[in-house]
């Protein structure tokens, strides 16, 4: 079933969106991950302009954070300030973003930096995430668990002035820890079309050492208003996110969500943790392919 | 007086000059292709008639031939070329065209290079290698030539440039017929047909149709507004994404 995309001027075949956002609905509802980070580069490989996967991309986020946020906050996993500063954070982050990427575009570097991100981020963090994930599977099998060396945040965090308490969180901190780290993320929403779960989660944990009841639910608080402030800022500077595009996978994305979260429940999380860092690793080892393989086209073309 | 005289006396070589030369009626199958939902692209059909003087074509054993030429509105494109830098692929050099034609589709009788020599080639635009692009200023002649062979590659791998030698039926030398495809890619904006008659290398006649293409309906009004209400197609696309979350979350719940 052919469908004309009218922002990203080309069509698709409708089934294969749907598909596309299913599968990675799957797999974000199985693993508590936006997503992101698998859709923008399917999309491209589909042949869908970067900027408009991109733009597209951060919806389908929105989409699949908003019942995760609604769940979490049932079950008081969601801690508000923190949740609040991180977005405030990100907001700018994602207004920075755009500045950002207007000027890559003018650079043609858009491409090359996107995929340099991809490869370090995804790389460094699948590689901590498989670290992480073998030590717990080998706990698992009746090895000694590693003497946690517990640590309460990094000493960059408590060198910052100006303290505020994080109740729900557990935390006496500076607010403008978290501000840096939404800023950070919202750069990285808008550049990448990806919510920043996989970022957040680990600094959350480790760099700011909040308590672990909270981490997933504030995370996915922080996506929810960042993924969709990233959409407006696209919709007004880069004029790419395309509202079919978007509808497509996200009728796709909500339905595999809620299908991935049940299967979620019946494989143990260690096991769980493991595939998603290989599937990350993946992603990254392809992009790094791409960018030292001969590329199939060697000339781009963009209207000025 | 003497003027209307001279000018009675040249009128019969005037009328001589214009009746020698044939004339073409062309017309296409749509003046207006609307894109809609389920737009994959259209077909287009070039017909018409070649109309010589006193009705039949001179010369039967040495027919003229047809070219058609389906143009999109040209653009100002920057294109950039890939280089290998410290073992990754980035962008490079640069070059600017200043009229590169959004759709290009060239249908002819016969190959387009055993029909006119590259001096009219390039005066009516003949062929992907005599578009005249207008590229900026600065660039060699080489590094020009380059760029150029790169975007008609790149193109016509895209379905939007191509040529069809041989594409032109022509029936007893005056009705002609030839389809050109459009592909779903391509942008909106007015289209150009030309027709060409031509014989010994040289243009007997020329013709212009235009055709509109144009998004309709939703699509149309989807383009609109993330052009033109940008932040309320944003507050639309947040709003839609927030209530398919929801409502798929809480459609599950009761399973």
């Amino acid at each position: 079933m052919d469908l004309y995309l009218p922002v990203a001027n080309l069509s698709v075949n409708a089934l294969v969106i749907v598909l596309l956002g299913g599968g990675v609905g799957f797999l974000s509802g199985m693993f508590g991950v936006g997503g992101g980070f698998l859709t923008t580069p399917l999309l491209i490989f589909y042949g869908i302009p970067p900027t408009v996967a991109a733009a597209s991309a951060a919806s389908q986020v929105t989409g699949a954070s908003v019942s995760g946020v609604f769940a979490h906050f049932r079950r008081g996993g969601v801690d508000v300030r923190m949740g609040t500063v991180l977005t405030v954070g990100g907001v700018m982050g994602s207004i920075a973003g755009a500045g950002i990427f207007r000027l890559l575009q003018a650079s043609g570097q858009i491409d090359t930096v996107i995929a340099l991100i991809y490869v370090l981020l995804l790389g460094s963090i699948g590689g901590l995430m498989l670290k992480e994930a073998v030590g717990s599977i080998r706990v698992l099998r009746g090895a000694k668990p590693a003497p946690a060396a517990r640590r309460r945040h990094h000493p960059f965090v408590a060198a910052l002035p100006l303290r505020w308490r994080f109740y729900a969180s557990g935390l006496y901190i500076s607010p403008l820890a978290p501000l840096l780290l939404g800023f950070g993320v919202g750069i990285l929403t808008v550049l990448l079309g990806v919510g920043g779960g996989f970022v957040l989660v680990p600094a959350m944990l480790y760099l700011l050492g909040m308590g672990t009841r909270v981490v997933v639910g504030t995370s996915l608080f922080q996506i929810l208003f960042v993924t969709a402030a990233a959409t407006l800022v696209h919709a007004m500077t880069t004029k790419a996110v395309d509202i079919v595009l978007a509808v497509l996978l996200l009728i796709g994305s909500v339905t595999g969500a809620q299908i991935g979260a049940k299967f979620a429940q019946v494989v143990k999380p260690e096991y769980l943790r493991l595939i998603l860092a290989l599937m990350v690793l993946a992603v990254a080892f392809r992009m790094a392919l791409g960018l030292g393989w001969r590329p199939d086209e060697i000339y781009t073309i963009e209207l000025s | 007086m003497r003027r209307a005289l001279a000018l009675l006396l040249l009128a019969p070589l005037l009328l001589g000059a214009t009746a020698a030369k044939p004339v073409l009626v062309p017309d296409v199958s749509r003046r207006n292709i609307q894109i809609a939902y389920s737009f994959t692209g259209a077909e287009l059909l070039l017909f018409g008639a070649i109309l010589y003087p006193g009705g039949r074509e001179p010369d039967a054993d040495h027919p003229a031939d047809v070219v058609v030429v389906v143009k999109g509105p040209a653009q100002s494109i920057v294109m950039r070329e890939k280089e290998k830098v410290a073992g990754i692929w980035v962008n490079a050099a640069r070059t600017r065209f200043r009229s590169a034609p959004s759709f290009y589709a060239i249908a002819s009788s016969k190959p387009i290079a055993q029909l006119v020599d590259d001096r009219t080639r390039a005066i009516y635009e003949l062929g992907l290698d005599s578009l005249q692009l207008s590229p900026a200023s600065g660039a060699t002649a080489e590094e020009q030539a380059r760029f150029a062979a790169g975007l008609v590659d790149l193109q016509r791998r895209q379905g939007l440039y191509y040529e069809a030698p041989g594409a032109v039926e022509i029936t007893d030398g005056v009705l002609y017929r030839a389809a050109v495809d459009i592909p779903a890619r391509v942008p909106v904006g007015r289209f150009t047909a030309e027709t060409f008659l031509i014989r010994d290398g040289r243009v007997l006649a020329a013709a212009v149709r235009e055709i509109d293409i144009r998004k309709s309906g939703f699509e149309r009004f989807v383009e609109q507004a993330a052009e033109h209400d940008s932040l309320a197609y944003g507050l639309v696309a947040v709003a839609l994404s927030v209530l398919f979350g929801w409502a798929a979350g809480s459609l599950w719940r009761r399973f």
